[in-house]
């Protein structure tokens, strides 16, 4: 019998039975067959445990969300201490939390950014971004990357895979362009005729596997935008919050947005809460019309509490030095496993601890993934490229969990070459 | 770390940082420890006297030319007195069949007191550097601004020589539950505590290895065959040198009936006053009203004192002797002052002045130091024996001789008091005592050979930042990021893109060049202008 306070279950098995009956049957088939019977129940730092009592060690950390840990102390008792005062707040009126909130934002964002408006989750934040540069432009076209991922509303969505946007019949061919990443003709192609009103970019595009933008490819883009007049919208919920080794993964191109969209990890993993930073002009609709957005749970106070908690803690120096430590040892540690496999681990995309590992086989990281979750330690592969796992360790991870860690991941990729064949077929 | 004020949770990142900084340093070379400490020592000889002044400004303790004087030896000083001397390199011997690899402790956590800051911190910071420890400093909160500034200075010299990052760390806002905390934090290798009783109990009571020091009340006996002279000069020198603040300055003065008067004259005329009975009574109440020391006598001036409590005294008085006649805890004059206050007891001769240090010691100061000034072996040893201290100084004013300053014992702000002294050090803080070492040891056997270790080494030395800046992996070129804004890096990188753009594209867009460059231009007059 698990008991869990409020509700119970006799099993797993239990769980998933109606997991299946009542949730979601095709996602929890899916992970079944994938060979990832995870329920999580316990969960504390960098480490869950599965309700059959095995531990993982965390580098999902589902895009970020738990960058700071799963139930960082300093982040319940911030909001445990909120939850005495506060609660969802009203969304119309000026609020001590939301106002807080926004200060602290805009100064740690780069100059461009004055004006923040709040959402209750990552992809309500990217359809306030493409609307505010829609209102600044006058325009409607949004030009994003192949494999884009920004999400799962109403705009964000026709950003994205067509995956996700054809079965909902939301994808808008006529106001959506995607174009190659990493390709500057394509992207000056797109904006040529000056009828786009922004390009939206991940920083390092997570969901495909976190293919490194080319040496001054992001700010090319940032040129071409100013050239033909449209905005720059850097969608920064994965590569924010020092995950990149700086606040935020833009800065280390020297770019100032004109938009850029927080999500994930502002939540400090305990309470929904994503927000968008505007320039003046992208901004402009809120002097316009106030009202333009409106989001009930959008900057809930609660969550305004939360967020500033876990900006104050990303931006200690301490912090900002644990990280590059962590992307030092974790960095050289893949490197020195993949000298060991160089025909099956074909590539370590890092920026920080941002980390996309490539293997030679089209499926790749699935096997990676499930050799690992053997091991003990929960990767999830790249969605929309799933030769790449995506890695990613949290900002405050301890030395020695970073060692254990890199000794489980070098034994899981070993056996995942060893699994998809290779070992055979090199010996032979 | 998952209780406490936010203050304390950001202390806990301070430790964190500090294992990442330990855990590299570990692996660093002699060549790279001697590299920073030299150049640690520099900047912090350089300053000396800034945080000299600085100390004083904020804590009111002390005198510049003095505390000037112990950063030049904690920093400058303590580098020459341990130059060769080597704690990164593994040692053979041979003989034995044993190879030494050494091991820092790791992370130190050095409390540093308030009478002593800035010197204490260059002397901890530097022990730690020696031995490739991180060290995070844990000020007195009355010395927070000159440590931290202190600390700084030295972080930063450390860094630019090549150190860790965060390999010297100091609390920003110390407070009582914080430093409890820090000290309890399994994060915390070693704790070194140099303070007050209470401090340095809670060092020993965190459950980490510390080491903890207890407090000096120094008794100073002058026998009939002293040179008088010199040994008024001496003790006066010492009693005035930062207006007594160091642990190890003299207390008590135990002097022969025989030559208590000729002592006591040539003291006079080194700028002590001798009080009267009642000027003593005033001057004892003040400094310990209901029994206890008044702290705001502690580090200030002799004449100051004297106006305070409302004694006759010159101003250019740097000492106030004030009689008693027993050694007994209810005389106030037999404790610890931290001024330049000095009790004085007569005694008839030599073997009952031994019996009057030991009934000082007894009182306080268990473990700590003595002083003599005397001409005769038989009762030196004799005095060293039968008083519970661990460092006797002989000759020398007590507050630099026991602290290593003008005697050969090693330089020290942290004066071991050992079992006697409720201490596990028991003698003036060394580098050794941060560093254990994992011993390689052979089959005893003749017919074992020994495999040849000459010259090998289990570290390498430094050749760029630690922990390198986390850029791009498909930009090694690439430097640390940019202040947010327009930066000259964005010339490089868009002149990078072009070329990219130029290999990748074949049907190149001069136009899109043309503009670029245009940019670029444009940018770069801007911040010329700038």
């Amino acid at each position: 019998m698990h008991d869990y306070g409020s509700f119970e279950f006799d099993s797993k098995q239990d769980v998933l039975a109606k997991s299946k009956q009542f949730w979601n049957p095709d996602k929890t088939q899916f992970w079944s067959d994938s060979g990832v019977d995870l329920v999580i129940d316990r969960r504390e730092g960098y480490l869950l445990w599965d309700m059959d009592g095995r531990r993982l060690i965390d580098v999902h950390l589902n895009g970020g969300t738990y960058n700071l840990g799963h139930r960082n102390p300093e982040v319940v008792a911030a909001l445990s201490d909120a939850m005495a005062r506060f609660d969802i707040g009203n969304h119309h009126f000026p609020s001590v939390a939301r106002t807080a909130l926004a200060e602290a934002l805009v100064s740690s964002a780069p100059a461009s950014l004055t004006k923040v408006a709040y959402a209750s989750g990552g992809g309500e934040a990217i359809d306030i971004a493409l609307k505010s540069a829609r209102h600044a432009t006058k325009k409607r076209r949004i030009v994003s990357i192949v494999k884009a991922y920004h999400g799962h509303t109403g705009l964000a969505v026709a950003t994205g895979d067509d995956r996700f946007s054809r079965m909902f019949l939301a994808d808008r061919p006529e106001e959506f362009t995607q174009v190659p990443f990493n390709d500057l003709g394509a992207m000056e192609q797109a904006l040529r005729g000056r009828d786009v009103a922004a390009v939206i970019m991940e920083t390092i595009p997570a969901t495909y596997g976190f293919p490194l933008p080319e040496p001054g490819y992001l700010e090319a883009v940032k040129h071409l935008c100013e050239k033909y007049d449209a905005l720059y919208i850097a969608d920064e919920v994965q590569t924010g919050l020092m995950r990149t080794g700086e606040l935020w993964g833009i800065t280390k191109h020297g770019i100032e947005p004109d938009v850029m969209v927080v999500g994930k990890g502002i939540s400090g993993g305990v309470y929904p809460i994503a927000a968008v930073l505007l320039s003046e002009r992208a901004g402009a609709w809120l002097y316009e019309d106030g009202f333009g957005h409106i989001s009930t749970f959008g900057g809930a106070e609660l969550g305004c509490v939360v967020a500033l908690k876990t900006l104050e803690i990303t931006t200690r120096p301490e912090v900002r030095s644990m990280v590059h430590y962590i992307a030092d040892l974790i960095g050289r540690g893949l490197e020195a496993i993949q000298a060991r496999h160089p025909a099956w681990f074909t590539g370590i995309r890092q920026n920080g601890v941002v980390f996309g590992l490539e293997f030679d086989h089209p499926e790749g990281a699935k096997y990676v993934m499930r050799e690992l979750y053997e091991l003990g330690v929960w990767a999830i592969f790249s969605t929309l490229d799933p030769r790449v796992l995506q890695y990613k360790p949290g900002i405050l991870m301890p030395p020695d969990l970073c060692e254990e860690l890199l000794d489980r991941t070098a034994v899981g990729i070993a056996r995942a070459e060893a699994a998809a064949g290779y070992g055979r077929r090199r010996a032979s | 770390m998952s209780e406490g004020t936010p203050q304390v949770q950001t202390a806990g990142h301070v430790l964190e940082r500090a294992r990442w900084a330990a855990r590299a340093f570990a692996r660093y070379s002699a060549a790279d420890v001697q590299r920073i400490v030299a150049a640690v020592a520099e900047a912090g000889h350089r300053d000396a006297r800034h945080y000299a002044e600085w100390a004083v400004r904020e804590t009111g303790f002390g005198v510049v030319e003095h505390k000037t004087l112990k950063n030049e030896a904690c920093s400058r000083g303590i580098v020459a007195e341990y130059a060769g001397e080597d704690f990164a390199t593994p040692r053979i011997d041979a003989a034995r069949k044993i190879v030494e690899v050494p091991r820092p402790a790791g992370v130190v956590l050095a409390l540093t007191p308030s009478t002593n800051p800035v010197a204490t911190v260059y002397f901890k910071v530097l022990l730690s550097l020696m031995t490739r420890n991180a060290v995070v400093i844990s000020p007195h909160p009355m010395a927070r601004e000159c440590c931290n500034a202190a600390a700084a200075a030295l972080a930063e010299a450390a860094v630019a020589a090549g150190a860790p990052d965060g390999v010297v760390q100091c609390v920003a806002e110390p407070t009582v539950p914080m430093v409890t905390a820090l000290m309890e934090d399994p994060r915390t290798d070693v704790i070194l505590a140099t303070g007050g009783t209470a401090m340095v109990r809670a060092a020993y009571s965190s459950g980490n290895p510390a080491i903890g020091v207890g407090p000096g009340n120094v008794p100073v006996l002058v026998d009939a065959s002293a040179d008088l002279k010199a040994a008024a000069r001496r003790i006066v020198e010492s009693k005035a040198f930062d207006n007594s603040v160091l642990c190890t300055n003299e207390s008590v003065l135990i002097v022969e009936d025989a030559v208590a008067d000729r002592l006591l004259r040539e003291m006079e005329r080194c700028g002590a006053a001798v009080l009267d009975r009642a000027d003593t009574a005033r001057l004892s109440a003040y400094v310990f009203p209901d029994g206890r020391l008044n702290v705001d006598v502690v580090g200030r001036s002799a004449s100051w004192i004297a106006q305070q409590a409302g004694v006759r005294a010159g101003p250019r008085t740097t000492v106030l002797l004030g009689s008693f006649d027993v050694a007994v805890p209810e005389e106030p004059m037999t404790h610890e002052k931290l001024s330049p206050v000095l009790g004085v007891l007569r005694v008839p001769d030599a073997q009952r002045g031994i019996e009057a240090a030991r009934a000082v010691v007894r009182i306080a100061g268990a473990g700590h130091s003595a002083a003599i000034h005397s001409t005769d072996p038989g009762t030196i040893m004799e005095y060293a024996a039968t008083v519970p201290v661990l460092r006797v100084a002989v000759n020398v004013g007590s507050s630099t001789g026991s602290s290593g300053l003008d005697t050969n014992l090693a330089p020290t702000m942290t004066v071991g008091t050992g079992f006697v002294g409720r201490s596990s050090l028991g003698e003036n803080l060394h580098p050794r005592h941060l560093v254990n070492w994992t011993k390689i040891a052979y089959n005893a056997d003749a017919s074992v050979p020994m495999g040849d270790f000459a010259g090998l080494s289990p570290w390498r030395d430094q050749t760029g930042p630690v922990p390198g800046y986390p850029v791009a992996s498909n930009d090694r070129s690439a430097t640390a990021a940019p202040a947010p804004g327009r930066t000259l890096r964005t010339e490089r990188i868009v002149a990078d893109a072009l070329q990219f753009r130029g290999t990748r594209h074949n049907g190149d867009d001069e136009r899109f060049r043309a503009e670029i460059r245009r940019l670029v231009l444009e940018e770069l007059s801007q911040l010329r202008k700038g």
